[in-house]
């Protein structure tokens, strides 16, 4: 129980993620370089958000800030109303990364429980979560394998079991299905849809991959590099999260409208994914998992810029 | 293997009694092969039959190989507190350097440099404070100048090795037990110090082999009596008329130091759970 905690509470209305006029600065031998600068970004409880844009867009950065594994220049770092140093302490977020970063000397579930071993849980009950998380990720019958024996995938499924371990709110992951092939990468992604739905968490996602960004997320965040900034946040409008949406008409607009907006041909703020070449909700039952006649456009930019 | 490593440096050893000449092999005026006769290069067997005989012509006198046994249990025990002193020092130095980095940049010039300082300058140093010391109400012991001095020579493997053992993982690994929220300890424990046996095993097999030598050379500076060093000085100044006496007191040397690097493999085979496995099979 840090002060920090005391102080502010986590409470249900407190969003995920709330990011307000955050700068970040890097000083090097050869000058500072700005990462980020101004940016605001407000994640809610059980959205799954994107972060795309290119090399030096400050994405990692930002992702790094909320996990407290660096400290904004500028600006404030909220994780479910705590700072991001007390959302670490109480563990209020599991985070994976591009390298499974699993430990060699242990075995699969020996990894999964690693976080449940540094904060005293007793050995039976870290056996017990760890079955349930290797069966949640499909590995159950692997937990006595050494990760060396383990596919890129596999390894990558018990890093994010590992991340599920205590039970998160908020799971933070940096480009985690980079390293892999496409087929086993599209394999990944439905499965980490599955999991969100079952766990019920947000999620901070940071890609390098349009199609994937679209799959996954509630909404896309697209940055610009130098300084990094947020240009867009495209909404995605699709409902349901299967292999056939990745031939839907509105998952097409939705990357072609991403794509625009990298490449800056868009008119900076809100983007609504399926409007970007056809008329909203044209030919899509995606529009479902908005309120019928959610404002959309300008009106929805309070979720971003308060 | 060792076995076999034996036999072959036997074989060469007689080989080349067989082939080099008696007054070695010379080119314009230096001798550049050593002499091949019974005095400087004795017979293997007679070595051998040198252990069996009695070490002194004194009636009742024990045989060689007993002396050389004794002589060899002793600096044993002397070399293996050097090693102990050696690994406990290095570790401590290590975990220091990972922990503060300044205490790196302080310290690892100093760790280097002290290897530079020849031991037989030091020996006299050494036993002269420890004639000014005692140890928990006990005065200072000769052998124990001698396992300080093995143990100075002990410790720089296992600074160095560790140290970068300790610096092994990778940032995936250091940053996963920081967003887990670990304390430096627990990360200690459970990622450096199991992700540094690869490189902390080879550095206490060599430490092994340097503390033996570091204690015989120690037992010769400082005139230490009862062990393997002392030993090879006295059989040294038989060598005109018992040539093949000092070759059982090498003999006993050569093998504490082998006898070390073999205990090390044991402590390896305990710790073969986090030392990588050869790539096996990977699934996909």
């Amino acid at each position: 129980m840090s002060a920090d905690g005391a102080v502010a509470p986590a409470t249900p209305a407190a969003p995920a993620v709330a990011v307000t006029g955050v700068s970040k600065v890097f000083r090097q031998a050869k000058g500072e370089v700005t990462a980020l600068e101004a940016v605001d970004l407000t994640v809610a409880a059980g959205e799954f958000v994107s972060l795309i844009g290119p090399s030096g867009c400050g994405k990692s950065t930002l992702l790094r800030l909320v996990a407290d594994l660096a400290e904004p220049t500028a600006g404030e770092v909220r994780v479910f109303g705590k700072t991001a140093r007390a959302a670490r302490r109480d563990q209020d977020y599991g985070i994976a990364f591009q390298a499974a970063g699993l430990l060699p000397w242990r075995t699969v579930s020996a990894n999964v429980e690693l976080p449940l071993e540094l904060h005293g849980v007793g050995r039976a009950e870290r056996r017990r979560r760890a079955q349930e998380l290797l069966e949640l990720v499909g590995l159950a019958d692997f937990a006595k394998a050494r990760p060396e024996q383990l596919s890129g995938g596999m390894q990558q499924r018990v890093a994010i079991a590992r991340a599920l371990a205590e039970r998160p709110r908020l799971l933070l992951m940096d480009e985690p299905f980079g390293a892999l092939d496409e087929m086993t990468r599209e394999r990944m992604q439905a499965e980490l849809v599955r999991l969100r739905t079952e766990t019920g968490a947000a999620v901070v996602f940071v890609t390098h991959s349009i199609p994937e960004a679209v799959f996954l997320s509630d909404r896309v965040v697209v940055m610009s590099p130098r300084p990094g900034r947020i240009t867009h946040v495209v909404d995605v409008p699709l409902a349901v999260r299967n292999e056939d949406v990745r031939e839907a008409p509105a998952f097409y607009a939705t990357v072609t409208a991403v794509r625009e907006a990298l490449r800056g041909r868009l008119p900076r703020g809100e983007v609504d994914g399926a409007a970007a070449d056809e008329p909203a909700g044209a030919d899509e039952p995606a529009a479902a998992d908005e309120p019928a006649g959610a404002p959309r456009g300008p009106a929805r930019a309070n979720r971003t810029a308060e | 293997m060792l076995l076999l490593a034996l036999v072959l440096a036997g074989l060469a050893w007689e080989g080349y009694k067989l082939v080099g000449g008696d007054d070695g092999g010379s080119a314009l005026g230096v001798r550049v092969l050593p002499r091949a006769d019974d005095v400087s290069m004795p017979h293997l067997w007679e070595i051998a039959r040198r252990l069996g005989d009695p070490e002194l012509s004194v009636a009742g006198a024990d045989p060689v190989l007993v002396a050389v046994l004794r002589a060899m249990w002793f600096t044993f025990r002397v070399a293996f507190v050097g090693w102990l002193i050696g690994v406990v020092v290095g570790l401590f130095l290590a975990v220091l350097m990972q922990r503060v980095r300044v205490a790196e940049a302080a310290l690892l010039p100093y760790v280097v440099v002290s290897q530079t300082v020849p031991l037989v300058a030091l020996a006299p140093l050494v036993v002269g404070w420890g004639g000014h010391l005692t140890l928990f109400g006990r005065p200072w012991q000769p052998w124990m100048s001698v396992s300080l001095i093995s143990g100075y020579l002990a410790f720089f493997p296992v600074a160095v090795g560790a140290l970068r053992g300790l610096q092994s993982p990778t940032a995936t690994q250091v940053e996963l037990l920081h967003c887990q929220a670990a304390s430096w300890w627990q990360a200690l424990l459970r990622l450096r110090l199991p992700a540094s046996v690869p490189y902390v095993v080879p550095a206490l097999r060599l430490a092994a082999t340097a503390s033996v030598v570091g204690a015989i050379v120690a037992e010769i500076s400082t005139g230490t009596r009862g062990g393997i060093g002392r030993l090879i000085i006295e059989y040294a100044q038989a060598a005109t008329g018992d040539p093949a006496k000092p070759f059982t007191a090498l003999l006993g040397a050569a093998l504490l130091g082998v006898l070390g690097a073999a205990l090390v493999s044991l402590i390896e085979l305990a710790l073969r759970r986090y030392t990588p496995a050869e790539s096996g099979g990977v699934r996909s």
